[in-house]
């Protein structure tokens, strides 16, 4: 009796939390690649503040960021007061822009956001935020037909302009999508490889496919840089430091709080034995 | 208090201790209110590891308040923007994550906090389903409970919004339009709520206001009022018997031992266990994932800027699954309406469990298959809302969504039928250990 109980309330369970898995798998993909991880790598992440401040401070600000936290990734007060401290004028100042609001609003569309916490706040379900911008940073092509002259294969339409240009250079972008036929017609497939040049000019081939039975979806494809200051590994380690370094900058404390974590655990697993020795030699007289 | 009168006033031994103590007790219950809440609070031997939960929703309140003070002392419900552009309340978390000493802690602790007082308190609640723990004569302990349940959801709401992030701002500006759905004065009432036409400056004060004094103080008041129903009657146990009714000649019951020192010990190795646990996700993914704090809560509110999938905090996601499973126009009467009515029903179901509820036996343990099947399947049901809560909807999710909403509420509307015609096993005259 208890023993067929049990099996229909097992049979239940199974049942009602199988059966939806189908339908719950859904949605669009975004492919990023992985970040290299830099926290704790010191040298990594004052390369990374040195281009952060070179290339993004003249239009972001990371108003939550003091200068003088730097220390935290092994700088000293003179390094900071020498060689970093653009927009301040006491390390104790946070990062600052230059640029004004308005006039940022004027020129991109839109004011360029605060870094502080970029990280963050661009985590999805696709990865961290660390994989966003590593694979942001690296999907610049060249476009015609924006304002900057830039496009991104992850930030479509972004309004801001490749910055890093100098160092990766120029490069062709390619992007294969196949996609269901639209208009008049069979219905069906077709492959649609749309190709901009180093310049940014775009040129279009579509191919009917046969059969009726495609995944839709997209791939893209960069062509080898060239004019850049680094070659394809030296910019991908580069930017590999800058978003460690936008990594650190979102929880500066993120360090701290995990080795104290350590600690916490050990202290609260000496506790929890302790506790319940005590509880033991309390309840051996219950019966 | 329980049964205070029936205490004698302390006697002092001559010793100091003992002259203060009879000098507060002629003034103060103080002996006889540690004794009939504490020391001879006689509680059943039997409890397991759902029984902690009580205590543990308990600690994660005192924490939350706690935390809360300091938290208040350094945040302030400002809309308005900064010179660099960002809103002030935003910028004064992360103020407090920074340049606060310890701040970061005393925050995580707190963000952490509301998801554990969630999860407190529906295990608290799933124990009390299996056990009975609502049926006469504990049927007001249920009540209160359901309140406090229903406080923590309005306190977790008005807390959400403070960090004034991007999630805070258009997940209140979701639920808060739900009330634009009443009929007649739906518009007026969502414009009174906000106090303005849109989520902003006003709302955020009145909700910091809700959030630190208005929804604690009663909180706390319902919370005491829980526990004093609860010493009252006593605790139910995993039998679903009661044990005041087999007694000693001096009229303790058998099966009972006081609360302190048994479970007081008890309870503070389960606190250690808890507070492993909590310490897990404070010190090393105080994030969860994007469950316990959203990312997209990391960019500041923006009114002109919609987030593609607003989604609430997973302690919601079950009902804002009901609410979102609402997809026809019925009787005349509009869809979300439907929604926004069967979300508050499936809320305030619960209080009519001890009357729906027609078992001649309380605990799980005694009851037949039918209570079993119905509960799993409610159980399920419920945790299948709660994801599907977090996802942007699709035709084939909503589908699904809708028959877990029917479900759902099949569990309340045929327990009269199912709990009466379970075949329960005989309840024991006493306690079982296992």
């Amino acid at each position: 009796m208890k023993a067929t109980a049990m099996r229909t309330f097992r049979a239940v369970v199974c049942a009602t939390a199988l059966a939806p898995l189908g339908v719950l798998a859904a949605g669009a993909e975004l492919h990023l690649d992985r970040a290299p991880d830099r926290s704790g790598d010191t040298a990594a992440l004052q390369h990374g503040a040195k281009l952060f401040i070179n290339y993004c401070l003249n239009c972001h600000g990371a108003s939550f960021m003091r200068y003088n936290r730097l220390r935290d990734i092994g700088l000293t007060e003179e390094q900071i007061k020498g060689s970093l401290l653009f927009t301040a004028d006491k390390t104790g100042e946070p990062m600052r822009t230059a640029l004004r609001r308005e006039e940022a609003k004027r020129w991109f569309g839109a004011a360029p956001p605060d870094l502080s916490i970029i990280a963050r706040a661009r985590a999805s379900e696709f990865g961290s935020g660390a994989d966003w911008l590593y694979t942001y940073l690296r999907g610049f092509y060249r476009d015609e037909s924006r304002p900057t002259g830039w496009n991104n294969s992850v930030f479509a339409n972004v309004g801001m302009p490749h910055v890093l240009w100098e160092l990766q250079g120029g490069r062709s972008f390619q992007v294969e999508q196949v996609r269901a036929r639209s208009g008049k017609g069979p219905t069906g497939y077709e492959k649609v490889v749309a190709t901009y040049d180093e310049e940014g000019r775009r040129t279009e081939k579509v191919e009917p496919l046969a059969g009726a039975d495609h995944g839709e979806g997209a791939r893209t494809d960069f062509g080898p840089a060239r004019g850049g200051k680094l070659d394809q590994a030296e910019y991908d380690a580069a930017v590999a430091d800058l978003v460690g370094f936008l990594v650190f900058m979102g929880e500066p404390v993120a360090g701290w709080r995990k080795q104290l974590g350590i600690y916490v655990l050990i202290a609260l697993g000496v506790l929890a034995v302790l506790s319940y020795a005590l509880k033991r030699e309390y309840w051996k007289d219950v019966h | 208090m329980a049964g205070a009168a029936n205490y004698q006033k302390y006697k002092s031994d001559g010793s100091r201790l003992g002259d203060l103590t009879e000098w507060v007790d002629a003034r103060f219950p103080l002996t006889s209110t540690w004794r009939a809440h504490l020391s001879e609070y006689y509680a059943p031997k039997n409890f397991n590891f759902w029984y902690y939960f009580g205590s543990l929703a308990f600690l994660v309140l005192v924490l939350q308040l706690v935390t809360g003070i300091f938290l208040t002392m350094h945040y302030k419900p400002d809309a308005s923007l900064n010179s660099a552009g960002v809103p002030v309340a935003f910028a004064a978390v992360e103020y407090i994550m920074r340049d606060v000493p310890w701040g970061w802690l005393i925050r995580y602790l707190h963000s952490t906090g509301a998801s554990a007082f969630f999860i407190a308190v529906y295990l608290h609640m799933f124990r009390a389903l299996l056990y009975g723990s609502y049926r006469k004569p504990r049927e007001l302990i249920w009540i209160f409970g359901v309140f406090i349940y229903l406080c923590l959801m309005a306190e977790a709401f008005a807390g959400y919004l403070l960090p004034w992030g991007q999630m805070s701002y258009w997940g209140a500006q979701v639920i808060i339009n739900l009330f634009s759905a009443i009929p007649l004065i739906g518009p007026e009432l969502t414009v009174w709520i906000r106090g303005d036409y849109v989520v902003g400056d006003a709302t955020l004060n009145r909700m910091f206001s809700f959030h630190v004094v208005a929804i604690p103080l009663v909180l706390i008041g319902i919370v005491a009022v829980h526990v004093a129903a609860l010493h009252e009657v006593g605790s139910n146990n995993p039998d679903g018997i009661e044990i005041k009714k087999k007694k000693d000649e001096r009229g303790i019951p058998l099966d009972g031992i006081p609360f302190h020192p048994y479970y007081t010990v008890k309870d503070i190795f389960g606190v250690m266990v808890f507070l492993i646990f909590f310490s897990i996700i404070v010190f090393f993914a105080p994030e969860l994932g994007g469950y316990f704090l959203e990312f997209n809560n990391f960019i500041p509110a923006d009114p002109l800027v919609t987030p593609q999938h607003i989604a609430p905090v997973w302690y919601f996601t079950p009902f804002y699954s009901i609410l979102r499973a609402n997809t026809v126009n019925f009787f005349w009467v509009d869809a979300k309406l439907w929604g926004v009515i069967f979300m508050g029903l499936g809320v305030m179901a619960f209080f009519f469990l001890p009357w729906l509820d027609r078992s001649p036996v309380k605990s799980i343990r005694y009851r037949g298959p039918l209570y079993k099947g119905a509960l799993a399947i409610f159980v399920v049901a419920f945790l299948i809302l709660g994801y599907l809560g977090m996802l942007p909807p699709t035709p084939g999710r909503t589908i699904v969504a809708q028959v877990c909403t029917v479900l759902y509420f099949l569990f309340f509307l045929l327990m009269p039928i199912y709990s009466r015609l379970d075949r329960c096993t005989p309840e024991p005259e006493r306690v079982r250990w296992k």
